[in-house]
């Protein structure tokens, strides 16, 4: 029964919930003991809340038998990524700093789920300030990739991911500034949506690259992504950038997937040299099929997309050097040296030294170095300018085509330790998903296959243009539900036993 | 482009408020090169025709009206600090000596 339980869909769960087929309390409970029995190996998890879930679990369970109104998600236990502030529950956004902080107040991310009923497992395993691709940079040790341990998860939400993966939760969030949904989506075999910028509440998720992060939903299926898009987007007053427009109609066009006259473009700037064979083979047949559903493919050219990842290590690091000034050791989080013979600042440079890992160093002196006088013009200015280039191709790519797709990723999952110490090797990873970024439009990613040469997961990215998220899950939901035709099963079915 | 070397990383550090180790210094140094080295082709497209982007959002200054809410009590804004007094936070000395 527990192993029927945890291999439902979310939308499964929340309609046999509140049919009375199952109690949330159960629901809670066989996530937990799945959470027992494979996270040893797997290490989605960075602190597991089981008091917390299930006392949210009992609520959902004692509403219904009240009959009070359920939310669509109500009792359907969700993996939080740990950059997300819980009040009352450990925070550490995967960095020393911020080891044993309790955050005194719910990001609105947060407070939606909860609002909704959504049960909270815990908080899952990521890059140190989500800067990362393999989850490997995260201070309390890397995350298993439920396809091959040996491999990476993706990051920097590999434990959101994994956790999905290894049927932990059914549910998950992650936030994407480069990639950090939608690749460990890709290589986990799971669907991650980055929406439009702006579309979730920033309030209250630790803050890496401003102008890049964005929070989104993680599932196993795309339905199950739309059902928890809708609940955690829409318009914050207590976030500045989040817009004040209403949440695309993503569930509806989930429950209508469809292709049938849709000008889907193919960007000849995604492909070619660095791209595994396995990877455009399954892209391609992917392409091949949405024709066969009635798309109409268009090539398209985005010269500017090539300079995408140099501005993106120019933007990001910039941000993050002036955001994580935050971390001074004087009002939360790690203190370092403060015996009385070292000055505040001095205690400053102590702790951030004892409290940041390698790859954050890097990006901060990275940053510093980019926002100097005498380099900003060259550097950060010159980024700025890739921006309004990579826009600029994206609107014209949107004039002649209604979704744009690619492969998510250039490569399957690579090995644990492989490219760990090889910043720019790992960089790679992002190619094809951070100039949705710089633009700020919205994208998917979904399980299209696995590479023949190693039988990893591949994954099809999807875009779409700024505040048109809907179209990710009409094109998703029709993809989706050809491949599982034509496969029999999903995807994931084929992952092995844990 | 001239090569990073330790000592610019040290100053950066000390920009940054990073106390490096010497190890990190010439180990950071040769990666901000390779990277720079990678990125600094930016600059072969950024035309001064192009006009920069900060952020992909028109953005506007928001405002609300001041009026008082609830908001965290004392305890609760000094719960994650590292040190405490009389309901402030106690910091390491911040001036010198003289």
């Amino acid at each position: 029964m527990t192993t029927d339980i945890i291999r439902l869909t979310a939308a499964e769960t929340a309609a046999k919930i509140a049919s009375g087929e199952l109690t949330a309390v159960e629901v809670t409970e066989a996530h937990l003991a799945r959470i027992e029995a494979v996270d040893e190996k797997v290490h989605a998890f960075l602190h597991v809340d089981r008091e917390g879930a299930l006392a949210q679990a009992r609520a959902v369970d004692a509403k219904r038998a009240a009959g009070e109104p359920l939310g669509p998600l109500a009792g359907v236990p969700l993996a939080l990524k740990d950059i997300f502030t819980t009040e009352g529950v450990p925070t550490t956004v995967g960095s020393k700093i911020l080891e044993g902080w309790i955050p005194p107040y719910d990001a609105t991310v947060t407070k939606r789920l909860k609002d909704a009923d959504v049960v909270i497992l815990g908080k899952t395993n990521m890059d140190e300030f989500a800067m990362g691709s393999s989850t490997e940079n995260s201070a309390y040790g890397p995350t298993g990739n439920p396809w091959d341990l040996t491999r990476i998860p993706g990051g920097s939400g590999g434990g959101s991911a994994a956790a999905l993966a290894s049927y932990q939760a059914p549910l998950a969030i992650g936030t994407d500034t480069g990639g950090s949904i939608r690749q460990p989506a890709a290589v986990t075999a799971t669907v991650g949506v980055k929406p439009t910028y702006g579309g979730v509440s920033r309030y209250g998720m630790v803050a890496f690259s401003s102008s890049l992060d964005q929070g989104g939903p993680c599932a196993r299926t795309v339905l199950d992504a739309a059902l928890l898009h809708e609940v955690i987007a829409g318009h914050d007053p207590m976030d500045s950038t989040s817009v004040d427009v209403p949440v695309p109609p993503v569930v509806e066009a989930a429950r209508n997937g469809s292709v049938a006259g849709l000008r889907v473009g193919v960007i000849k700037e995604f492909g070619g040299e660095g791209f595994q064979a396995g990877v455009v083979q399954r892209f391609n047949e992917s392409v091949e099929m949405l024709r066969e559903l009635g798309a109409e493919v268009v090539e398209l050219s985005c010269p500017s997309f090539t300079y995408a990842l140099a501005a993106y290590y120019l933007i990001a690091p910039s941000e993050c050097s002036s955001n994580l000034a935050r971390f001074d050791a004087m009002r939360y989080g790690l203190r370092v040296g403060d015996d009385g013979s070292h000055s505040a600042e001095e205690v400053t440079a102590l702790t951030r030294e004892a409290g940041f890992g390698p790859e954050v160093k890097r990006r901060v002196i990275l940053g510093t170095y980019a926002l100097s006088s005498g380099y900003y013009d060259a550097y950060y200015g010159s980024a700025q300018k890739v921006r309004t280039l990579i826009s600029r191709d994206f609107e014209r790519a949107f004039e002649s085509v209604d979704v744009i797709v690619s492969p998510t990723t250039p490569t399957t999952a690579f090995p644990i330790g492989e490219r760990v110490d090889d910043p720019l090797a790992m960089y790679l990873a992002d190619l094809c998903t951070i100039p949705v970024n710089l633009a700020g439009n919205a994208a998917m990613s979904l399980p299209c296959g696995l590479a023949p040469e190693d039988g990893l997961p591949v994954g099809l990215q999807i875009i779409a243009p700024a505040l048109k998220d809907d179209r990710l899950y009409r094109v998703g939901a029709a993809v989706e539900a050809a491949f599982v035709t034509k496969w029999g099963h999903p995807l994931l079915e084929e992952a092995p036993q844990l | 482009m001239p090569g990073i070397t330790p000592e610019e990383v040290a100053h950066l550090g000390r920009l940054a408020r990073l106390e490096l180790s010497s190890e990190e210094l010439d180990h950071f140094a040769g990666q901000l090169d390779d990277i720079i080295g990678a990125v600094a082709r930016v600059s072969e497209v950024a035309g001064e025709d192009v006009p920069p982007t900060s952020h992909p959002l028109p953005l506007t200054n928001v405002m609300r009206q001041d009026t008082v809410r609830p908001s965290l009590t004392p305890d609760q804004a000094l719960s994650g600090a590292p040190a405490q007094e009389q309901q402030r936070f106690k910091v390491p000395q911040i001036l010198g000596e003289d």
